[in-house]
């Protein structure tokens, strides 16, 4: 047997089927070829295999390829902060191997020509690449973009993301419409009004430094009337990155009520709190929707062990050294996040015993893959070879120079982190190696 | 005796040490402001620059003349007149300026941490003359030197902040200060106008101007502004000198020898009748002198300036 590839000696994960077993993994033709049982390879048989072919994981978990279903990869209009092939590149480097592209670009994803643009910059990137459309016509809000084409185009949800569609009635065609294309619509759950030009999340901190702050019933009305308005149309909703205790109640008591939403945390929420802001007004603690208290991190938490929360998402938001270096209500909000995300969530969920580490990877592979309809990668032979490897053991410490995004803008610098990305590999080709 | 700091970014957190030293030390500079010649050398040789991102009237003037009577050379600078308005960042206008070798900065600007940011950008010692609506710390020194002047002690004393506290840096100032030195705080205003969860100020929260007054020594009125109004976060000026406004009437529920005090500019008429901001009680000029007696004290502190040094100056 001949492959491009031998894994041997790894822990093999799938948190789709909920399997954990060591076993050895042969790659040919972007393919999962082979899967061998403990002790089928010996020394002997593998010694007989190219050594450049062979991946040791000796104390590592291979597992399907991580999937992150809310990146902001800045192609088209802001190249200087992402470009397709940078965000790519710091997705291998994260261990993912898919992720969606929210549509707010410049100009937004809200035509053909537009998705054909970044799935042709993909081609050859670190990273599968799927484009999600614009809700509405330029991320206006007026009038419904043509979703349709954009389907046809192959993008695999709808979102207006950085906005929410504040009129009603038009969430209510944007829902109903898509449920032609059983296509997911995601939800930035912000009443624009309430939130009224806070910067961060109002608070007794907030109150303390005297920023406009943005009450967490912004969010939570928001969240409330799109699950109504999605229960109404029988239509799939997504609620993106949940970060209040009122927004995932009403996540859970939707879900009992059978309506069809899913939801998202990202990192940060679930790691951080707004306590920090008032110790250095870092620019890189400014994001939206806000840091909020203990109170709302714990329900992340809570929601993520339930299964309120079905995955999680970085919501890698590069913004560059020059944005972000000035006072913090001047700074636009959004810190990278893909190369620091399976860290976290080993360290914060998995670590702390709030999570198993399957339960963890369903998270952050299976469940936002189903959520976006994506091929799932399934640790099976004749599947696709789209894999990550790393170390759940291993502490690292976060530093700037070693991001492979264009932008450095991440409040984790100088974290230690247990959970390192060692091999990334997509299509049966080795998109991240670790030094 | 020196401060803990280098920098006076806020009174949150500023112990009770240094603000007495502060205090202390104002002491002697209000002393010189009576005197016919009202200059000392301390800072002589030092270069101080103002940076006034806001318009400002007292503060600025305050500032300026404190500076200039403890000898310093000084440099003011506005935004509206600057490279600002051509796109210059913040921290390149600061930087430029530094370069031309200057020592410390007094700063004001709209938003909350702009002095903080400063401390990262530079070497200078840094003070705060107001960012945004998060403090103004010489503000709350000489509300707390001229309550403490007509006192002679804070603790005990029971503060009363009127009007929009939600907006107001004076107040969070006052409130860090005072509570540090011993005094009981409490605000009152409009729901719309109380900042959120300020019971954990570890204050007491009022929406009737005459529960709030009973028995207080010390009533702080802020200045409401016509576009919280024009906001929604009230109905009307009428409305609100109906509810909030402190008239003659209302001050007999004050302890005896009460004190009446204005940060300015005042709206007469609205937050505050003529008789009440002209009356006896009324420290509102006070408080502008002190001001720069304790502005003085604060430079002269963060200067880094050896005390023998300024002594021997002095001879």
């Amino acid at each position: 047997m001949k492959f491009d590839l031998l894994i041997i000696n790894g822990k093999l994960i799938d948190p789709a089927f909920g399997f954990s077993k060591k076993g050895d993994i042969g790659i040919k033709d972007g393919k999962i070829e082979k899967i061998y049982a403990p002790g089928k390879l010996t020394p002997k048989v593998i010694s007989t295999f190219p050594k450049e072919s062979i991946l040791d994981a000796n104390g590592a978990v291979v597992t399907p390829g991580l999937v992150d279903i809310h990146v902001h990869l800045r192609e088209p209009g802001r190249e200087d902060e992402e470009t397709v092939v940078s965000g790519c590149e710091s997705a291998a480097a994260g261990g993912f191997t898919s992720l969606c592209c929210m549509p707010n670009t410049q100009p937004a994803i809200d035509n053909q020509e537009t998705v054909k643009f970044v799935t042709s910059l993909a081609e050859n990137a670190d990273c599968r690449v799927y484009c999600i459309g614009a809700i509405t016509k330029n991320r206006e809000g007026k009038e419904l973009s043509e979703i349709g084409d954009l389907v046809k185009a192959g993008i695999v949800a709808i979102s207006d993301d950085g906005d929410y569609v504040q009129n009603p009635d038009l969430m209510r065609r944007a829902l109903e419409y898509a449920r032609m294309f059983d296509l997911p619509v995601i939800t930035h759950a912000e009443d624009e009004f309430l939130a009224a030009g806070g910067v961060m999340n109002e608070s007794f901190q907030s109150t303390k430094l005297g920023m406009p702050g943005t009450p967490a019933v912004a969010e939570e009305i928001a969240v409330i009337r799109d699950i109504k308005l999605a229960g109404l149309t029988d239509s799939r909703l997504h609620v993106a990155h949940v970060s209040t205790v009122g927004g995932v109640e009403a996540i859970r008591r939707g879900k009992a009520e059978g309506v069809k939403v899913t939801a998202e945390a990202a990192p940060h929420h679930f790691t951080l709190t707004d306590d920090l802001i008032a110790e250095r007004f870092d620019t890189n603690l400014r994001v939206n929707p806000p840091l909020r208290t203990e109170a709302d991190r714990q329900a992340i938490i809570e929601g993520l062990i339930d299964g309120t929360i079905d995955c999680i998402a970085t919501d890698h938001a590069p913004h560059t050294e020059e944005e972000k270096d000035t006072v913090f209500d001047e700074a636009p909000p959004g810190i990278i996040g893909l190369e620091t995300s399976l860290g976290l969530a080993i360290t914060e969920l998995v670590g702390k015993g709030y999570l198993s580490l399957p339960d963890m990877l369903a998270k952050m592979s299976a469940n936002p893959a189903h959520i976006m309809g994506l091929t799932s990668n399934k640790l099976q032979e004749g599947e696709i070879a789209d894999l990550t490897i790393f170390n759940p053991d291993a502490a690292w410490i976060v530093k700037e120079k070693k991001f492979k995004s264009k932008c450095k803008n991440s409040p984790f610098v100088e974290r230690k982190l247990k959970g390192k990305i060692l091999v990334t590999i997509m299509n049966g080709r080795v998109t991240f190696r670790a030094k | 005796m020196k401060l803990s700091s280098r920098h006076l970014l806020q009174l949150e957190g500023v112990p009770k040490k240094d603000l007495e030293l502060i205090l202390d030390s104002a002491v002697s500079f209000r002393e010189i402001l009576d005197r016919p010649i009202k200059k000392v050398p301390p800072l002589r040789g030092k270069t101080v620059v103002n940076v006034f991102y806001e318009p400002s009237t007292r503060t600025r003037i305050s500032f300026d003349l404190a500076e200039k009577r403890l000898s310093a050379d000084t440099i003011s600078f506005s935004a509206s007149a600057s490279s600002v308005k051509k796109g210059e960042s913040l921290k390149d206008t600061v930087r430029n300026i530094e370069a031309m070798k200057i020592d410390m900065v007094v700063v004001r600007h709209r938003s909350p941490g702009v002095p903080y940011y400063l401390t990262q950008c530079l070497d200078a010692n840094i003070i705060n003359a107001g960012d945004g609506t998060h403090e103004h710390p010489t503000q709350g020194l000489l509300d707390i030197f001229t309550i403490r002047q007509k006192y002679k002690r804070i603790k005990g004393l029971r503060v009363l902040l009127v009007g929009d506290i939600k907006h107001s840096r004076v107040a969070r100032s006052n409130i860090w200060g005072l509570k540090t030195l011993g005094a009981s705080v409490a605000i009152c205003g409009p729901t719309t106008l109380l900042p959120y969860e300020a019971e954990r100020f570890g204050i007491d929260i009022y929406t009737d101007i005459n529960e709030a007054m009973e028995g207080v020594d010390v009533v702080n009125i802020l200045r409401i502004q016509l576009e919280r109004q024009k906001a929604g976060l009230f109905p009307s000026q009428r409305e609100y000198t109906n509810l909030f406004g402190i008239s003659r009437e209302r001050l007999k529920r004050l302890n005896k020898n009460f004190t009446i005090m204005h940060p300015g500019p005042m709206n007469r008429g609205v937050e505050i009748t003529n008789d009440v901001a002209d009356g006896p009680a009324s420290v509102i000029l006070d408080q502008v002198t002190n001001g720069q007696a304790v502005r003085m004290a604060v430079l002269y502190l963060l200067s880094g300036v050896d005390e023998r040094d300024s002594s021997e100056d002095s001879e």
